[in-house]
Order: structure tokens, then sequence, then C-alpha cells
């Protein structure tokens, strides 16, 4: 794992510095709020319904234990005992008191953390395959590129003010847990004719107007990626429009102007500004990826796995559901939901964060991951442990084994919580959690992503759900749009909507319709939702939400 | 056509807690919504948000939001200012605690 380096460590602190001498003149006076709001936003320190709210950055989601306590103490001192984890691998703490903000940007930066550019028009937090290093199949780890991305973006002087903001992802493999196609940039580690490059996706975002990322080049060898990214990036800056908020992502921009426009400005930009670049991006990237070495992973790590799986039927369900195969022999990978049935999907205790955290460090390797799926990983785990962190994940409210299933809902944290929301996402996602648990239909439903945002800005990720849900105000009333079909994998595709809406009270009995409809349609349990929906579209689903004469008169309330 | 005035209260977020706060009939800031000051007319309401401004260093955000009377004060109209002035609906957070 990446360590801070004296530069990072003399940035961040001198960033906590300013940043307290702020707030202080704020207090005093000095500062109005039109002052402070940029210099507040710059430092991840939103004003949110009820109360402040800090979004720390978990660069390309990979966490150590003292990491992981941290945070836990943060949230026990400052905040309610609690954290949310977000689909950006961020954090957010929802009840700090502005007074209080910089010593826990001290305390993050007494562990090498930050909440630099987690928001505000500048690149923000950079994501990654939260299986990286550890999944088999992957061309090569990405953390090392999202990790020059970061030290390359933060605080760079000319991307500050941007025209909107700007979201990179990272994946090294093919299967792409990034959601890279739905990013401003994303970047797909591969491998031609023996040499690492990346294809670059440019212009994918969900919001307001979703579009999946088109392919600005196939292939830029790792070499070039950094004056590349550059490139685009201050194409982007000069082109984005900064007359309607709207229409100032990057999305807009390669849509107005067109890919092959965008390719050619780029080229030129990118030529101009090569020779710039000495090659001490490529020292520090050789560095970092030392920093990334894996593990010294141990043999005969696989122990008595396969017994208790054969004797105990409860542990061979949570590793059914929760270990995906590792690349090294005798290892899993084990994804802790965050999603207990009734739970709020991505919050942890600081119980339950000190309780991974001390998993992690004596079991696994002291790595853990943040995924934009709202969980927990532990990505090196010997499979010879994993009947004890199993019971130590139980006795801590953290075993429930529906990763991938109706239940591992993601759900941003809507009017609960977020001043732009329209209308509440975690309940819906609490309310379909419960009822399919009441059912008893969640594992006969199989492979299921259910995604939730509580507005059109997307932060739940509702276009590319296999169901997504979107909830808005409509004329005083909370109201959900349903979208089905959507894909955030490799070949991402943006859900199409069903029709009306359904009110807070409907929105939980008409996904139940949809289900049924599958579990009847479906030509076997080897067929999943989204494999049903691909072969017979819409309308039986269509049909299943809208047909009965008393339904269609609520939804169109 | 301008829309017909509506009843509103003031409402914003306290400065160092950053919790949900209304204008109360003697200019104060309150923590519950029933002891706000219910402003039923716009050059009124236009003055007081004029104020909540100019009072940046003890609140942030000041806006007018519709309100109703009810028997123990003002009440919500909305469901997002029904939610502010009880907290979220996931955790017994935020003014919900107290009451």
């Amino acid at each position: 794992m990446y360590r801070y380096s004296e530069f990072d460590e003399s940035f961040v602190r001198s960033r906590v510095a300013q940043f307290r001498a702020q707030v202080a003149r704020r207090i005093d006076g000095s500062l109005t709020e039109d002052e402070f709001k940029p210099f507040r936003l710059m430092n991840g320190l939103y004003l949110q319904l009820h109360a402040y709210m800090l979004r720390v950055a978990i660069p390309y989601g990979t966490l150590n234990s003292a990491q992981m306590r941290q945070l836990a103490m943060i949230a026990d001192a400052f905040d309610k005992g609690y954290g949310h984890f977000t689909t950006r691998q961020n954090i957010q703490f929802n009840w700090p008191k502005l007074a209080d903000v910089p010593d826990m940007l001290d305390a993050l930066a007494d562990v090498g953390m930050h909440a630099i550019q987690t928001s505000g028009n500048t690149i923000r937090n950079v994501t990654a395959d939260h299986f990286a290093g550890a999944v088999e199949g992957e061309v090569i780890d990405p953390r090392p590129v999202a990790e020059l991305i970061r030290q390359w973006s933060t605080d760079h002087p000319e991307f500050q003010f941007l025209p909107r903001k700007f979201k990179v992802a990272v994946t090294g493999h093919k299967d792409d847990r990034a959601v890279t196609a739905a990013h401003d940039i994303g970047l797909r580690l591969v491998e031609r004719d023996g040499k690492i490059g990346a294809t670059v996706l440019v212009g994918g975002g969900l919001g307001r107007t979703p579009m999946i990322g088109k392919v600005l080049a196939e292939f830029v060898p790792l070499a070039d990626l950094l004056p590349y990214l550059e490139a685009v990036v201050a194409v982007y800056n000069l082109l984005g429009r900064r007359d309607n908020k709207y229409k100032a992502r990057i999305k807009i921009t390669v849509h107005e102007t067109g890919i092959e426009e965008i390719r050619a400005q780029v080229e030129a930009e990118f030529a101009a500004r090569k020779p710039l670049f000495s090659g001490i991006d490529q020292q520090m990237l050789a560095a970092i990826t030392a920093q990334f070495a894996p593990p010294r992973f141990e043999a005969g790590a696989v122990g008595s796995y396969e017994t208790w799986r054969a004797a105990d039927p409860v542990f061979r369900a949570f590793t059914d559901t929760n270990v995906t195969p590792h690349r090294h022999p005798g290892y899993a990978i084990l994804t802790v939901s965050l999603k207990a049935h009734g739970e709020t999907p991505g919050d942890a205790t600081s119980a339950q964060m000190r309780v991974l955290a001390d998993l992690a460090e004596r079991y696994a390797h002291d790595e853990l991951r943040i995924s934009h799926e709202q969980n927990v990983i532990l990505p090196h785990l010997p499979k010879r442990h994993l009947k004890a962190v199993q019971e130590a994940l139980l006795a801590a409210g953290l075993a429930t084994a529906n990763v991938g299933l109706v239940s591992d809902i993601i759900a941003c944290p809507g009017m609960d919580y977020c001043a732009l929301a329209t209308a509440r996402s975690i309940p819906v996602a609490q309310g379909i959690a419960l009822r399919f648990e009441a059912l008893k239909l969640e594992h006969e439903i199989g492979p299921l992503k259910i995604k939730i945002s509580g507005c059109i800005n997307a932060c739940g990720h509702h276009h590319v759900g296999h169901i997504g849900i979107l909830g808005l105000d409509r004329a005083g009333v909370e109201s959900y749009q349903i979208t089905l079909g959507g894909d955030g994998g490799p070949d991402a595709v943006i859900g199409e909507r069903t029709g009306p809406g359904f009110a807070y009270d409907r929105i939980i009995p008409a996904i139940e319709r949809i289900l049924r409809a599958y579990l009847t349609l479906r030509e076997g349990p080897g067929e999943t939702f989204l494999d049903t929906y691909r072969r017979l579209g819409m309308a039986p689903f269509k049909a299943a939400l809208y047909d009965d004469p008393e339904v269609r008169a609520d939804a169109a309330a | 056509m301008s829309r017909p005035y509506t009843p509103k209260v003031l409402t914003a977020n306290a400065l160092l807690e950053g919790d949900v706060v209304w204008l109360d009939a003697q200019g104060q800031w309150t923590r519950r919504m029933e002891q706000a000051a219910l402003i039923e007319d716009e050059a009124t309401a236009d003055l007081h948000l004029l104020d909540a401004h100019a009072r940046g260093h003890e609140v942030v955000g000041a806006y007018l939001a519709d309100a109703r009377p009810g028997p123990k004060g003002p009440e919500p109209t909305h469901f997002r200012e029904d939610f502010r002035t009880r907290g979220p609906s996931n955790y017994a957070h935020g003014k919900q605690e107290a009451q």
C-alpha cells in the first residue's frame, strides 16, 4: 500500500493549517459564507439538510487497519458513532460541528488521509476496482496508476476551477467493477504486444443526462498516460461550458463537439505537452508500483475450509455468496456486506469499523477495500481464517450473506441527509431488503443489482442498476421512477424507464411485482433477471407493473 | 403574473452546529419550528430575508419556506421542510433525539 511521502505529509498538514485559519476567520466574522464556501468545499465540507457533512476520500478504495481505526475514532469523537461509505469510495460523516472539522482533518492526516478535492469543480477522488491486486484474470493492478493520478491531480494548478466536477475511474480487469463507462474519464488497463497501456473512455456520466463513455483512444502506453490525461482535461477546461451548470460536464462537451474533434484537439494538446514531461512521472509510477507489491502470500492457506463448508450450511451459504476467487491458491476475497436487512446501505458503526480493522490486521495482510457498491472487502484472506472471520463478523452484525442479491442495494443518502435530494432513498432500500427477506425469495431470485438515487444527480447510479429507482418530488409528493435493464459492467447500458412513477408507499410492491414476474418468465434458475429482461424486453415487466387498473390509477396519481 | 403570496417561515442552518433554525417573532433563532414566526405578508418576509442575509455570522443559507398555522405553531406544507423539523428517517438523530 502507498505510504505518504514527506511531501504528501507536509502538503496535507499545511492544507489543514490553512483550513483551520479559514474556519477561525469564518467563525469570528472575518469571512462571509460566500467567501468561505469555496474553501470549505475544497476541503470536503458540505452543509446538508440537518448538519454539516465531511466527505473523506479513500483513494481507489484502499485502507489499512490503522486508517479504518482512525475513521472509527473520528466517528466517535466528532460524529454520532458511525460513517457512511459512498458510491465513490469515500466515507461521509453526517454530523460534524464546524469548529471540529480542522481537528478531524488533522486526525485524518495522522493516518495519511484527507478530504481534499472531494467536492468542488476539480478532479475528484480516483476510484478503482475494489478487487484490484487480488482477483483472478487481472491484467495489472490499477491502483499504482490511480495513485499517480491522485498525486498529479491534487492541487494541480491548472485544474482547480474546471467547468464542473471531474471523476476518473480505473480498472485493470475485463469485468470492469469500477463502472469506468460512467465516468468523465474511464481507464481500462490492457496489454497489447506485451506492453501495458490504457483504453481511454471519455464523456461517460449519469446524472441529468446519462451517457455511456466513448472510446477516445484504444491504447495509450503507460508512459504517455499522464500527459494524455492532462491533454484531455486541458481541452475540456477550455471547451467545457461555464454558462450552464447542467451542460458543463465533459459528457456534454463531447456530445456537442463530437468525439473526432475532441480527439484531434487532445492529440494536438498531447503533442505539445508530452515534451514537458521529463520522465519524472514514470520514475514516480515505478516507486509507487513498488509500494503496491502484493503481500507475501502464505502456502497452505486453505486449511480446513472445505471441511467447514461441507459441515456447516450457514458457513457454506456465507462463502457461496460473499467470497470471490482469489488469484493465489488457498486465498479468498471476502466481501463484507454493509447491507444487513433493514439497515442503512453503506453505514458502519465505529464498533464495526474496529472489528473490520482487527480482522484485516490479524488475518488478512492488513488490507481493506471499500467498494462503490458500499461494501467492505478483505481482499487477501487465507481461507483457513474464514471461519474465525465469519464468526467475528456474525457477532458484529456483519455476516449478512447477500452480496450481489436483491438486498445488496446501492442507495445514496437521499433526502434523509442530502440538501440536493428530491426524495428519500434509504427507507426505500430498507423496505425492499426487509420485504424480500420476509418472503425468503432473495436466493431464489439470484444475482440482481438494485440502485436507488434520491435525485436526478444519480449518486446511487440508478441508471446502471438492473432495476433503477429514482426518487423525485412530484407536486410536493415523493414519487419513484423505475428503470430496467441498466448495467454498469464492461458493456454498460443505461436502463429504460418503465412508465409513470410510484408513490412512496407503492414503490416496494411495484418492485415485488417486477420480480415475481421475472420468476414466472425466466427459463430457469440459471437465467438472471438481466438476461430475462434482455431476452423479453420491457413489455412483460410493464404489464406486471401497470396492468392492474388500481395500480395504474396509483401510478398516474 | 406572479404567484399569490402564501404564509412563510424564515429558516436557515446555524453557522456553528449546522442544524436547522427558524426565525421567531422576537427576531431570535429557534431550533423548533412551532416557535417560528409565521410571516403573513410578502413585504415583511422580504425584509426578514434581507435581515437574515446580514446575519451571516449566525446562520447559513437563509430562505423562506411555505408553512401553515397549526395548533402549536407553524407547520410545514412540504415533506422536505417536514423532514427538517425532525431529522433523518433511518436513525433517531437530529431534532427528534430531543423530542
